[in-house]
């Protein structure tokens, strides 16, 4: 059998994935967590009566810490695997996606296993998201130069 | 490659599960399950694995009455790197030791080799084992384990348990046929999450070439059993074998990935077990149980493999895959 026959038999029994309700469902989510971050930050203006640059920071780290936690207390995937993007795009995938690498090396020690393994999946993040906002910056930066002087 | 055997017998084997197996449909045909949870009583996935082989190997033992120094010779492998949980799971035994990969094909694999080595006159008997653990594997293939990310249908759920089983010239109620050592198959197979599509065309190659080799039918035997092709692997095994080949298998064929687990019950384990214990949990407890109360006269295991490794598959490189099979005749 040709590989392209049997590319198309494989196809014949590959079930479809029902991407509009995964949409849907990581669209809600997802919104959800939005929706409930700008109440946390009106909140803490309201509380805090701080800037609203301030309050977003501790949003963010009221996410991170609640994500972290419930990735610790082993029920965060089983979260994940019902909300998919809804979860794991926001801030909150982002504290996961380190917790549950720093979880699964903490018997490997603290240099060779936590250390070296707490960044496998956020590394890429990171990483992309520093050059991109050098990427950026210079772009702004050239725009400002070059064409509003 | 086929191998004709002339004086090995299946003596004993033994079952080590996990919890998801426990609660699977065939959990009361074996010796040993840890209900609980994943670490089965160790500090690490990795040392849980070790202890499943470790039980499995103990049991085996106590059950034949022998002792470590009457093994002559273990077999062992696993998924992870270094085969590591063979090695430590078979440290105590203090016996020759070869260790051996072909991912879930590694069972037969091992049995194989054992009656090659008795049918040769090399040793009397053999220990042959093998162990998968969800989490370990889970850790070193993909992602995080606490990660828990989205994955599609056709992916397969590794299986916890540990296994082994005894071989030896010494005649029992169960005889090793013969066998056929697979080839290394590429059709182009790029999706992990789908390792039923990248094992099938291996599992057909394997059965094909036996079935030509020995001038058998599938109707001449009362089980055919494939490793861990998983719900879908399976459907594409039955038309590729029919398309290609005109050969059905509608009637007598199988999945060890299927039968392991509740496919509506247990959802998380999506389209069926995989993980070389997949196939010799089942194999080592319900075929062998039906082998020795005679409700199978002859059975064809086929033990699938997807040689998945993670660095080639990064490097654009298919997934390859091998099928072992072995025949046992209940005597």
């Amino acid at each position: 059998m040709t590989n392209k026959k049997y590319e198309k038999l494989v196809k014949k029994h590959t079930p479809k994935e029902n991407k509009l309700k995964y949409a849907i469902t990581a669209f809600l989510v997802g919104g959800s967590i939005g929706t409930l971050g700008e109440l946390l930050i009106r909140i803490y203006i309201m509380i805090f009566n701080t800037s609203r640059h301030q309050a977003s920071t501790y949003m963010i780290i009221t996410f991170i810490f609640f994500a972290s936690l419930f990735t610790a207390l082993g029920f965060f995937d089983k979260l994940v695997v019902k909300a998919k993007a809804g979860l794991l795009i926001p801030i909150t995938g982002f504290a996961h996606s380190m917790t549950s690498a720093a979880l699964d090396y903490k018997n490997e020690g603290p240099i060779y296993g936590i250390g070296s393994n707490v960044f496998k999946m956020a590394g890429s993040v990171i990483f992309y998201g520093i050059i991109s906002a050098w990427f950026f910056g210079l772009v702004r930066y050239l725009w400002e130069v070059l064409v509003c002087y | 490659m086929l191998l004709n055997f002339r004086n090995v017998y299946l003596n004993n084997v033994s079952t080590v599960c996990g919890p998801y197996e426990s609660f699977g449909p065939l959990h009361k045909n074996f010796d040993k399950c840890y209900k609980d949870n994943l670490y089965c009583k160790e500090k690490s996935f990795e040392k849980a694995e070790i202890r499943l082989l470790e039980d499995s190997i103990k049991i085996l033992l106590k059950k034949t009455k022998l002792q470590s120094k009457d093994i002559e010779l273990v077999i062992a492998g696993d998924l992870l790197n270094q085969i590591a949980s063979s090695c430590y799971g078979s440290l105590n035994l203090k016996s020759p030791f070869l260790g051996i990969y072909t991912a879930c094909a590694t069972s037969i694999e091992g049995m194989l080799i054992a009656s090659t080595f008795i049918d040769s006159g090399k040793t009397n008997n053999a220990l042959v084992a093998c162990s998968s653990h969800n989490m370990s594997s889970e850790k070193q293939f993909r992602n995080p384990t606490e990660y828990g990310s989205p994955k599609p249908k056709t992916a397969t759920f590794t299986s916890t348990g540990g296994a082994s089983a005894l071989l030896s010239n010494k005649p029992s109620k169960i005889r090793v046929v013969n066998g056929l050592i697979g080839t290394i198959v590429d059709y182009n197979q790029k999706d992990p999450f789908n390792m039923g599509a990248a094992m099938a065309c291996a599992a057909a190659d394997t059965l094909y070439k036996y079935l030509t080799f020995t001038n058998s039918k599938v109707n001449d035997y009362d089980l055919i059993l494939t490793g861990d092709l998983g719900k879908y692997g399976k459907e594409i095994l039955k038309d590729l074998m029919r398309e290609n080949y005109n050969i059905d298998l509608s009637k007598n064929y199988n999945d060890c990935g299927v039968m392991l687990y509740d496919l509506e019950k247990q959802k998380e384990v999506m389209a069926g077990g995989s993980g070389p214990v997949c196939s010799a949990l089942v194999n080592y407890s319900t075929i062998f149980k039906g082998l020795m109360e005679n409700k199978y006269k002859k059975v064809l295991l086929i033990a699938t493999g997807a040689l998945f490794s993670p660095i080639m598959l990064y490097q654009k490189e298919n997934i390859l895959s091998i099928a072992n099979l072995i025949c046992l005749e209940a005597i």
